[in-house]
């Protein structure tokens, strides 16, 4: 069964890329936290002209980044990102990468510590249609994007956008703008939790301190 | 330049010692002064009009100048040929690459082997103590001498890599980008303590008579030779020398119940050993050795290499390697995180490969790769 997670590289990288540098002012100064290749780095400093850093676990991603001219450091972000001094940035980015972090409460409070503010998004496993496989087949689901089974995949911790709202709610954090993302790509109102943790493939966040 | 005359300086370089500091004296980390001195270097490729196409290659502990194509003292080929050419990744055909032979060394400049101009004899233990930061300055003044206002990029391995940080720190409105590989930021106890046990054979050699035997028929080659073996040991990983040797015998079938060489490694560190007295000067590899020693970038700093970096504008992409047990992956993460906090713009990258130190003169497409991605990106301006 092929579920549309929406962080599907190839084809959806540009709602993600679109509708993060929508959020990006001109200039800022960005911590692309798993940048894989630096391709959001690279789009980012060639249409908004922004200071851009990365961190990325795997060689080839910064291999990549590195000859694309960017500054990008090799390492585990949880690791990495703790020896950045606070407010060392004005954003810092989590593209789909909260699910495969070890501690996902702590990674949203060290984002904030380092940047002023923090946009992140991630799949939603509140989406109708992962409801569904689980409901009807009874198994985590494997899909295109997300190819390996529960036992080999590094994304650890999925959560729903009520999930995520609920938890950012716990740690006080500010949530300046949200939405979701449905399978075409087009942006949802979180206005209605209910219908947005059904039908949007991923949640899209901007947060800020309280 | 007649194109041909461009195509060779390209391919086969030029070579030169040029005598700097006459009027100048150089001023060392010690206090002393050094006037004249020598600086031997060799360079490859044609600077350009505006001379912003300048790469200096700086080279290990024991290296020298002739990085690419023969070497004329030992007849063999250069220490990076595979990095340094056209079409490489360190493109003579669109840089003019510098590699100087440091200070203190013995491939022409100044070093204790060479003649004191005060004295006309060779310097021995009169020559100054100098440092990595003396080396560089040393370097500073080549880089006047061609008119180059700023160099494009440092690079060098290992005690080089230490000499490209110094530039970053020392010297940092004249280079653009900087390459430290399978480096460190400072010398360790353990770094100190294998270099001693270097120092201390040479100087236990009788033949080394307090460093003047330059005018004897013998030379301290013993005492060398077993320097080099020690230190040898920490160039390679463990896992190398067992894949390499394991527990072979050399050129028997059994045992022999005696001290010769019945293991393939203890063969293999001899030859280390005695190859190198040919071609180093013991002298020079207790000046060089005390250089790096003496080597810590966070010192003039109160030992925070974080304000070392503080306002820096250089690039920098580090380079380590995982069986490296010499200059560790850790201790390049330690800069990393400092270059992090000072601001700076820093690209760091782990190679995975089993050979240890000494991977960074080894073929490896990686490390290839990213030298190349890194200068070639950043040459198109961005």
């Amino acid at each position: 069964m092929d579920i549309d997670h929406n962080n599907h590289r190839e084809s959806d990288i540009r709602i993600d890329l679109l509708l993060i540098a929508n959020m990006i002012p001109e200039g800022a100064r960005v911590l692309d936290v798993g940048c894989g290749d630096g391709e959001l780095l690279d789009y980012l400093r060639k249409e908004k002209k922004v200071d851009a850093r990365g961190i990325e676990l795997s060689p080839e991603g910064v291999k990549e980044s590195v000859a694309k001219g960017l500054s990008v450091i090799q390492g585990n972000a949880e690791e990495e990102i703790k020896h950045f001094p606070d407010d060392s940035f004005d954003y810092v980015i989590l593209s789909q990468t909260l699910q495969a972090m070890d501690r996902p409460d702590k990674i949203l409070e060290e984002l904030l510590r380092v940047g002023k503010r923090a946009v992140v998004s991630f799949p939603n496993f509140g989406y109708w249609r992962v409801r569904l496989h689980l409901m009807l087949k009874g198994k985590m689901p494997v899909t295109k994007s997300l190819d390996r089974p529960w036992y080999r995949t590094p994304n650890i911790h999925f959560c729903t956008i009520r999930d995520f709202v609920d938890l950012c709610g716990e740690l006080n954090i500010k949530i300046e703008k949200g939405m979701a993302v449905d399978s075409s790509g087009s942006k949802m109102s979180i206005k209605y939790m209910m219908l947005a943790n059904l039908f949007g493939t991923q949640g899209l966040y901007v947060l800020a301190r309280n | 330049m007649d194109t041909e005359k461009q195509q060779i300086q390209v391919d086969e370089g030029f070579a030169e010692v040029v005598t700097l500091g006459e009027n100048d004296p150089l001023l060392l980390s010690s206090g002393e002064f050094l006037s004249p001195f020598k600086v031997a270097y060799k360079s490859w490729g044609v600077l350009n009009k505006d001379k912003s196409n300048a790469i200096l290659v700086c080279h290990a502990l024991t290296g020298d100048q002739y990085a690419r194509g023969k070497n004329p003292l030992t007849g063999k080929e250069g220490w990076w040929p595979k990095v340094i050419g056209p079409g490489l990744p360190i493109d003579t055909n669109k840089f003019f690459v510098i590699c100087t032979n440091v200070l203190g060394s013995c491939s022409g400049s100044s070093g204790p082997m060479e003649i004191n101009p005060a004295t006309n004899k060779p310097y021995g233990l009169d020559f100054p103590v100098i440092t990595i930061a003396d080396m560089v300055s040393a370097q500073v003044r080549l880089i006047d001498h061609f008119g180059i206002d700023k160099l494009y990029s440092v690079i060098g391995g290992s005690m080089g890599g230490m000499q490209v940080l110094h530039w970053a720190v020392d010297h940092g409105e004249r280079v653009k980008t900087a390459i430290p590989i399978a480096s460190t930021w400072r010398h360790s106890a353990q770094n100190i303590a294998f270099h001693e046990v270097g120092r201390q054979a040479i100087m236990a050699d009788p033949n080394w008579q307090s460093g003047r035997y330059y005018e004897k028929e013998t030379r301290p080659h013993a005492g060398l030779s077993v320097a080099r073996m020690a230190a040898h040991i920490t160039y390679m990983s463990e896992r190398s020398l067992m894949s390499k040797f394991g527990r072979n015998l050399q050129d028997r079938e059994k045992l022999t119940f005696g001290f010769d060489a019945d293991f393939q490694v203890e063969s293999y560190l001899r030859y280390q050993g005695i190859s190198f007295v040919d071609r180093f000067d013991a002298n020079s590899y207790l000046y060089i050795t005390r250089a790096t020693d003496y080597y810590d970038i966070s010192a003039r700093f109160g030992g925070s290499l974080t304000k070392a970096f503080e306002g820096t504008a250089v690039r920098f992409c580090i380079i380590s390697f995982t069986s490296d047990w010499l200059y560790t992956t850790q201790e390049n993460r330690e800069l990393v995180r400092a270059l992090n906090a000072a601001g700076a713009q820093v690209s760091f990258v782990e190679i995975d490969m089993d050979k240890g130190h000494d991977s960074f003169l080894l073929d490896c497409p990686e490390m290839f790769n990213i030298i190349e991605g890194f200068l070639a990106a950043d040459s198109e301006g961005t």
